[in-house]
């Protein structure tokens, strides 16, 4: 849908100061400045929006007050209602989750020997790997090595990745690319079969793979085709609700949840796989997200439940640049070299108020400023509030056609709803991408109980406190692989003992020992957005 | 309460009349009408291809297909989801396929069957050209199919349509899997790198950063960075940066 009636004031005043901003800069922010901004509203500062977890394992540290409260809250399965000693479903694996990491260690640990269960929330391959359009980061060209990946990738995280889980990382990412090539995904190459590889930002050296603009898309087709191809036992629309521990001490399974009839059933498996994916539809402090539906962090509140340790859990991902308007592509991201190339941060008055290049922190800070205390945001008809991109000026600059030859995959998505970038600027928002942290795991994938794994954005660790780009896509597969392998050399050793979910009444006592009530139960499992939910409204516009 | 700036209009979901914000998607009207989407919904980005729906203006004939994630509601549109599609899907081995059309014939022997009809190109959410890639599978032109379907969201709604009961997505998915692994040619570079890391070339260097402290990691950053040889481009972006360079 093209630009309404409502936003048109706003659009005559950016037209009108654009000749007069061509070639202006705003001043950079000092030091001094650019602390004070963030501190005061960036959502990683806000502490008011983060709280100490008083329960569990990481008692004491400080999460999202959204995965806090899940955390502090009682299972949403009574633990009396479940009949252990009745068993559906035996298998040596259990996956949960069907996104790359949950997929590939399926594959994996089928392809070792294992008898292999894979549930999924929602339909097989629904996740955020499917909508990664960008590439998997690998050290596969001459100029290139795992040694200059490893360097990159702790620089990004703020010095904080465990070493052997980076190590892990470079090292088995030239293998992925040539296990998914093997596997028939149509990666972007010369005429001679060499990778043609891009440099994001961050990295020193060309190593994202891509597939065009749809990379997650053609990894899980491929897959997900392989899983069936392979005959892989799938549960779809089959959350977990709770995993099911043993007299031993260690992980046995899990309780899933059937979503069309609406019965709880079990599963005993020798070794079980977390693959469910980060928090995002929390929506932390507010915040829209570019997350699937099914991103509500339920692999980390069972783990927590059962007694394994979080890592790094309150360092979220916020990308400045989210899609505000049209609502079809809300939270989704524009890519930051549309800055890069010329466009604009403009507030509703048509007035820049920060520098186009500050980096994404601090451009997220100042728009959500700009929005909130200032009100020089744009409001739109659905109720959400936005800053502009000036994409025009990129024409303007560049010469004709500049847009298109850089940006033709975001002009034809805002062409579909009638907005021309080339002509029109871009609403924005920030919007939460990623979480930075997850379950505590080592290099194969276990956590801190007998038995249960966890690998992908469920896991944490390997990016220490800020991911780069490119690198989740290869995250998934290498952890997804050596929890598949591992987890089918470990079953063989493996005897069960009496199943259990003494660990979720013990919680629940926990909690009211603490004289905690939140009212709520966990894992959320799907998001609310029903009647005036369905909106998108903006609650986090405000300073610390 | 809503604010003033929202307008109401009706929509008809199987059937039932709702009075949903005008400017929303299908989805999100359905959200908004009180429907908690537990099927017909996945990644609200338009690339999963969970929530297909079926539509029909009032005052047409035709029934339309679009995502409910993507597609926005207009007045007077009658609406159903249709979350599952019973497709066809053979199942085989990648490794021991040959990629050529007699393999695809075997697999999927109703591919001859199409009629041209062009309904599945109609039916197409991502408006694709999927009797185009059809033709071009039964022609052994495999190059093609991959360009023509390279953007499937396999939907199923063209298999749902097809009135000579082909699963297009599902064909077009073999074919995209037999290019990928036998036609390609494989990277030489990447050859050589699988041999060194195996022969453990990187191990010393990786073990000597695993013990570095923070400034001699960033030192080295730097030195990294000094080398990389051209400015640092972001992900995601269009189309044709790359296409005079793909296969």
């Amino acid at each position: 849908m093209a630009y309404s009636a409502e936003f048109q004031e706003s659009l005559e005043k950016i037209e009108a100061s654009r000749n007069g901003r061509l070639g202006q800069g705003f001043p950079k922010l000092n030091l001094a400045d650019k602390t004070s901004l963030l501190e005061t509203y960036h959502p990683d500062f806000r502490m008011a929006e983060k709280r100490e977890i008083r329960v569990g394992p990481n008692r004491g540290s400080v999460a999202p007050n959204e995965l806090v409260d899940l955390l502090e809250s009682p299972s949403r399965l009574a633990p009396e209602v479940v009949d252990l000693t009745k068993v559906d479903f035996r298998t040596d694996v259990l996956v949960i989750g069907s996104g790359g990491g949950g997929v590939t260690a399926a594959l994996t640990a089928k392809e070792c020997g294992a008898e292999v269960l894979l549930a999924t929330k929602l339909r097989l391959g629904d996740s955020n790997t499917i909508m990664a359009e960008g590439g998997i980061a690998a050290a596969t060209l001459p100029e290139d090595s795992p040694v200059i990946h490893y360097v990159d990738t702790i620089v990004g995280g703020r010095g904080k990745n465990i070493p052997e889980l980076v190590e892990a990382l470079v090292n088995d990412a030239p293998f992925i690319v040539e296990w998914l090539t093997s596997l028939g995904v149509n990666f972007d190459r010369l005429p001679d079969g060499a990778y043609y590889a891009h440099m994001p930002a961050g990295h020193s050296r060309r190593r994202s793979h891509s597939v065009k603009d749809i990379t997650g898309l053609e990894f899980m087709r491929v897959l997900c085709d392989e899983v069936r191809n392979r005959e892989i036992d799938v549960l779809e629309f089959s959350p977990a609700v709770e995993l099911i521990m043993d007299d031993r001490g260690q992980c046995a399974g899990a309780v899933l949840f059937n979503f069309d009839t609406e019965q709880y059933f079990c599963v005993e498996a020798k070794a079980t796989i977390l693959a469910t994916g980060g928090m995002g539809r929390l929506h932390p402090q507010g915040f829209p997200t570019s997350n699937h539906y099914g991103a509500t962090a339920d692999g980390v509140v069972m783990a927590y439940r059962a007694g394994a340790a979080l890592l790094y859990i309150d360092f979220v991902q916020y990308h400045p640049t989210g899609i505000a308007w049209p609502e079809q592509m809300l939270g989704l991201l524009v890519s930051e070299a549309v800055r890069a190339q010329g466009a604009q941060v403009v507030n509703v008055d048509g007035d820049m108020f920060v520098d186009r290049l500050e980096t994404r922190d601090a451009l997220s800070a100042a728009i959500i400023r700009e929005c909130g205390e200032r009100g020089k945001g744009v409001l739109t008809p659905t109720g959400m509030v936005g800053i502009w991109l000036d994409t025009p000026l990129i024409d303007v600059m560049g010469g004709e056609r500049t847009f298109l030859r850089r940006f033709a995959g975001i002009h034809s998505r805002f062409k579909k709803y009638d907005i021309d970038p080339i002509h029109e600027p871009i609403l924005i928002y920030p919007t939460q991408h990623y979480q930075n942290g997850g379950i505590r795991v080592n290099v194969d994938g276990e956590t801190d109980i007998p038995s249960l794994y966890a690998s992908g954005e469920a896991a944490g660790g390997v990016h220490g406190h800020n991911r780069l780009g490119a690198n989740s896509l290869v995250d998934i597969f290498v952890f997804g692989r050596r929890s598949g392998m591992h987890a089918a050399q470990k079953v063989k050793g493996v005897k069960i003992g009496r199943l259990s979910l003494d660990h979720v009444s013990a919680y629940r006592d926990s909690l009211r020992e603490a004289n905690i009530n939140s009212g709520k139960s966990s894992p959320m499992l799907l998001p609310d957005y029903r009647f005036e939910k369905a909106l998108s409204t903006v609650q986090h516009t405000k300073g610390r | 309460m809503l604010p003033d700036i929202i307008k109401m209009i009706p929509i008809y979901i199987m059937g039932r009349k709702y009075e949903v914000p005008q400017g929303l998607t299908i989805l999100k009207a359905m959200e908004f009408a009180g429907y908690r989407v537990k099927r017909g919904c996945g990644c609200r980005g338009g690339v999963c291809g969970a929530c297909v729906t079926l539509y029909r203006r009032k005052g047409t004939y035709q029934l339309n297909f679009g995502l409910a994630c993507q597609t926005v509601i207009e007045p007077d549109m009658y609406l159903m989801q249709l979350p599952f599609v019973p497709a066809n899907k053979a199942v085989y081995s990648i490794k021991n396929l040959r990629a050529n059309d007699s393999a695809i014939a075997k697999l999927y022997p109703e591919l001859m069957r199409c009629l041209q009809c062009n309904t599945c190109t109609k039916a197409c959410p991502m408006e694709l050209d999927v009797m185009g890639y059809v033709a071009a599978a039964m022609r052994g032109d495999l190059k093609n199919v991959v360009e023509l379907s390279i953007e499937c969201v396999m939907c199923g709604v063209c298999a749902a349509r097809c009135p000579a009961e082909l699963s297009p997505f599902n064909i077009a998915l073999l074919i995209r899997r037999m290019y990928g692994k036998h036609v390609i040619p494989p990277s030489p570079q990447l050859g050589e790198r699988l041999k060194e890391i195996s022969g453990g070339e990187f191990e010393e260097q990786l073990q000597e950063l695993k013990r570095a402290d923070e400034a001699e990691i960033l030192e080295k950053f730097k030195e990294f960075q000094a080398t990389k040889g051209e400015a640092a481009i972001e992900l995601g972006r269009g189309k044709d940066d790359y296409a005079s360079n793909a296969h």
